[in-house]
């Protein structure tokens, strides 16, 4: 466990460390055509890496909730998830997190922040009508071990940087599309304007290669072990195996798909955000899956 | 310096490097304890707390079953007053009683047990039942880690010199947490 969080930390920093070289270039690369480069543009290329990175350290959490469509939720209006959110903190010697609920009727679950202190966990409205207590309880145990081994924090900066790299690169493909394409047909400026689109259009194309890229590193530092740990720590929280296989049961059982689902945040949830429901999954999608087969989570668990 | 000279400073060095963990260790697992015991305590006043508006609530309904309710009174008083771990214990465990008896009673009046207030303490007693029961394992489990590291070698006998004592696991029944069942055929 102890390496486990060693080992995340390490992985936080690398990742950052690429974010900022990217967004750094994409920042030079702007400035050196707004600004024809100089020290404007190295002011833009650093300004855009320190937003990115700092704003997904301090910030990410909440672009993720914002992104999901979270709303915080009081103990008046949810007693019993703030009972059981409260009860695995204690158990598991960290502040209570703070309580989101997901206005999505697929049953699932998620953990962001950036450490134990700063934390927020997220179930889903259908989570809540078909879990009863024990499940709910082995369902925030399985968050909760996300909060303590920092697999929050990766997973919220992974979340925030491919969030921005899909949109970058939508922004990129869309002025060449709409700006760069119009002003082609007015001859008077020269090819000045007609280089830019070009120039933004490779850089979105380029962006758009990188994003399943982005997917690929996703699986690389979340990888889908940590699922099997997590499981396994949180039953170690709640002392009741058959608490969370009972509800990955339910959830694997449930007709519905997430609307929420998208490749930026698809690794934080309790189950992978499939827009197909069922569990007979096709091999594609188990090769670019970030979950374990939730089938082979429940057998690991009834053998514990 | 010779080569004997070396070796003794890097051993007094070693040894000065492990006796700061060692004690650093015991700091740890000594705070933890006492914040698990902390962390007890604020959920079993929360508990008191429960008691006279749950009494009342049923009172409303079940104004005869007056023992029951002076009971379960009684023992919370005393619970308030209790001293060290195993008499706080022993206190909890009649609290926890008590309360059973109660919700028993309740069982009885299908009118009180659609009530709106009811509902409300009864969730508020189940949440705090599981948070005393978390509290105790994460106490239970500071206290194992402190009285292993008190009692094994080498670390004793710092335990000895810097007068680290060993604490006392706490152990009491849950009041509403039955046996749960699980089914796992057809959900």
């Amino acid at each position: 466990m102890h390496e486990q969080i060693a080992a995340n930390k390490r992985k936080t920093v690398l990742l950052i460390i690429v974010a900022v070289v990217f967004t750094g270039l994409i920042g030079w690369v702007i400035g050196f055509l707004f600004f024809k480069g100089g020290t404007i543009g190295l002011i833009f290329a650093v300004g855009l890496a320190l937003a990115l990175s700092l704003g997904s350290y301090f910030f990410g959490d909440k672009v993720v909730l914002t992104s999901t469509g979270a709303k915080k939720v009081t103990p008046e209006q949810e007693p019993r998830l703030h009972n059981v959110v409260e009860g695995l903190a204690i158990a598991a010697g960290v502040p209570k997190p703070e309580v989101y609920v997901v206005p999505e009727i697929a049953p699932n679950a998620f953990a962001t922040g950036r450490d134990p202190q700063h934390s927020s966990i997220a179930v889903t409205q259908g989570l809540l009508q078909i879990m009863d207590r024990v499940e709910l309880e082995g369902v925030i145990g399985h968050e909760m071990s996300h909060v303590l081994d920092r697999d929050i924090l990766i997973g919220t900066v992974v979340a925030t940087v491919v969030g921005a790299a899909i949109l970058l690169s939508e922004i990129f493909t869309r002025t060449w599309f709409w700006g760069g394409g119009g002003r082609r047909d007015n001859n008077s400026g020269g090819g000045d304007a007609g280089i830019l689109g070009l120039v933004l259009f490779a850089l979105g194309i380029f962006l758009l290669i990188l994003a399943p890229l982005a997917g690929q590193l996703i699986k690389l530092s979340v990888s889908r072990n940590r699922e099997y740990l997590a499981d396994a720590q949180g039953v170690l929280l709640t002392r009741y195996p058959p608490g969370l296989v009972s509800a990955l049961q339910k959830i694997a059982g449930a007709p519905h798909a997430m609307r929420a689902a998208n490749n930026a945040t698809a690794h934080l949830w309790l189950e992978q955000p499939s827009r197909v429901p069922g569990d007979d999954t096709s091999t594609l999608e188990r090769l670019f899956s970030t979950h374990p087969p939730i089938q082979d989570r429940i057998k690991r668990l009834q053998e514990m | 310096m010779g080569v004997a000279g070396w070796i003794v400073i890097a051993v007094v060095v070693l040894l000065v490097l492990w006796t700061i963990y060692a004690f650093n260790r015991l700091v740890k697992y000594r705070n933890r304890a006492d914040e698990g015991w902390a962390q007890i305590d604020v959920q079993l006043r929360r508990r008191y707390d429960l008691i006279p508006n749950l009494v009342q609530t049923v009172e409303g309904y079940a104004a005869h079953e007056r023992q029951t309710f002076e009971e379960v009174t009684a023992a919370r008083s005393r619970a308030e007053n209790a001293q060290g771990v195993a008499g706080q214990a022993d206190a909890e465990n009649a609290v926890s009683s008590g309360l059973r008896q109660l919700l028993a009673v309740a069982e009885n009046y299908p009118d009180l047990k659609a009530n709106a207030n009811f509902l409300a303490l009864q969730e508020e007693l189940t949440g705090t039942e599981s948070k005393i029961a978390y509290a105790r394992q994460y106490y239970n489990d500071q206290v194992r880690l402190l009285n292993t590291a008190i009692q094994s070698f080498p670390s004793s006998v710092l335990a000895k010199m810097f007068h680290f004592t060993q604490r006392e696991f706490f152990d009491i029944e849950d009041a509403v947490r039955a046996p749960v069942q699980v089914n796992f055929e057809g959900q």
